[in-house]
């Protein structure tokens, strides 16, 4: 699961009203290396979370990127959008889980793969 | 907007057509390895799991024939519902690219033998999808809303009693309840909610799921539709539709059209756009 899906999902258990971001218990990243598109990476700038995306990423092992959600342009700076690139697409949480900051529920990620199957009683 | 509609949509029938349900009735059906399959390897499989058939190849052939509008249309985000034994996805990531061409691409099925299945025939062809396991897109849907721009499904389209839908295992790949479009309905709000303003839906259907009041339904949130791929059987009939998001539906200016001062160009347009339904709907199909 790379940081980009993260980014993206939020936990999905009824009721909840703050399940965004999941936090990351980190058993085993990896990160694989992906073709650098900076049009991508700008294109996709606007839509991601980026306190959410700079937690994951420390998580992960990960600290280069700047705390604060970085001006416009700074998508310019091919320095920053390698890191950006870096973090939102190559690293990968392989095991672990991710945990709902309102309720605590794990979501387990095995193989890369996170499980978001409700039980009965959540849906 | 659509420039052109499928004229030519319709293919021979084929004595070999196969509904989900034949295929996993008759296990003894060998794997076969036409011409369309032939770039993508079954690498990995699983007794419960839905292998490749002939809506599958359907899919991916409409895509195939949609490949230059779809490299035209640049989609940054592609997702499938459902992706099974992952056949459909790794088609069309390697047929569009990977993030190095600006593309990504995400992947949900909600039985955990179908991610891994997919997970491996992704790897296997060295193309990159994040794949959840979910039902539908539970969990993303709060984050990913307007974001899709290509969207493709093969849904559990056959007509079965209710209580087969949505139960472990491989069934669920192709009960479908009433109709069959127990799954169908709950999916369509959800893909009008997570395509982006330019997004495309590419859905496989049966005649018998009734696409002419599928395309009604879309049209009512604004959608266009087509039939790019057309399969026919003496007993049934599967369409491959394309939806997307038409302004002058969008806006209801059909009203347009006895406006006098409509040019014949926008009349011309408006028709088309509804055409390949209304066309589907008369020939009672």
């Amino acid at each position: 699961m790379r940081l980009l899906t993260h980014n993206m999902l939020s936990s999905n258990i009824k009721g909840v009203m703050n399940g965004f971001p999941l936090r990351l218990e980190v058993e085993k990243s990896v990160s694989k290396e992906v073709e650098f598109n900076s049009d991508f990476l700008r294109n996709m700038f606007p839509k991601i979370e980026w306190k959410a995306l700079v937690d994951a990423a420390r998580s992960m092992g990960y600290a280069e990127l700047p705390e604060e959600a970085p001006e416009s342009s700074m998508l310019e700076s091919e320095e920053f959008l390698m890191k950006f690139h870096h973090a939102l697409l190559e690293l990968h949480l392989e095991e672990g889980a991710l945990i709902c900051p309102e309720t605590g529920r794990r979501f387990p990620v095995n193989k890369g793969i996170p499980n978001m199957l409700l039980h009965e009683d959540e849906v | 907007m659509e420039p052109q509609i499928e004229a030519d949509a319709l293919k021979p029938s084929l004595p070999s057509f196969r509904t989900k349900e034949d295929q996993w009735k008759s296990k003894s059906v060998p794997y076969k390895m036409s011409a369309r399959s032939a770039q993508i390897r079954l690498v990995s499989s699983h007794p419960e799991v839905y292998e490749p058939c002939d809506d599958s190849f359907a899919l991916v052939d409409a895509l195939l024939a949609d490949r230059t509008n779809l490299l035209e249309h640049r989609p940054m985000l592609c997702m499938e519902l459902g992706c099974g034994s992952g056949y459909v996805i790794t088609s069309l990531a390697i047929m569009l690219g990977q993030e190095g061409a600006g593309v990504s691409y995400f992947a949900t099925d909600m039985n955990p033998h179908a991610v891994k299945v997919t997970s491996e025939t992704l790897e296997a062809h060295e193309v990159h999808a994040d794949v959840v396991l979910t039902d539908i897109v539970s969990g993303l849907e709060r984050r990913l809303g307007s974001m899709v721009d290509v969207m493709v499904v093969n849904p559990p389209y056959v007509p079965t009693p209710e209580d087969e839908v949505g139960r472990n295992g491989i069934a669920s790949a192709w009960a479908g309840g009433e109709n069959g479009r127990s799954v169908i309905d709950r999916i369509l709000p959800i893909v009008d909610a997570l395509l982006s303003k330019k997004g495309w839906l590419y859905m496989v259907t049966l005649a018998a799921n009734n696409p002419s009041q599928i395309c009604h339904i879309m049209r009512e949130k604004g959608y266009a539709s087509r039939i790019v791929v057309q399969r026919s059987t003496e007993e049934e009939t599967l369409h491959v539709m394309k939806f997307w998001r038409d302004s002058e539906i969008q806006a209801g200016t059909k009203e347009q059209l006895t406006d006098n001062k409509t040019t014949p160009a926008v009349i011309m347009e408006s028709l088309l756009s509804q055409f390949p339904c209304l066309a589907f709907w008369r020939s009672g199909s």
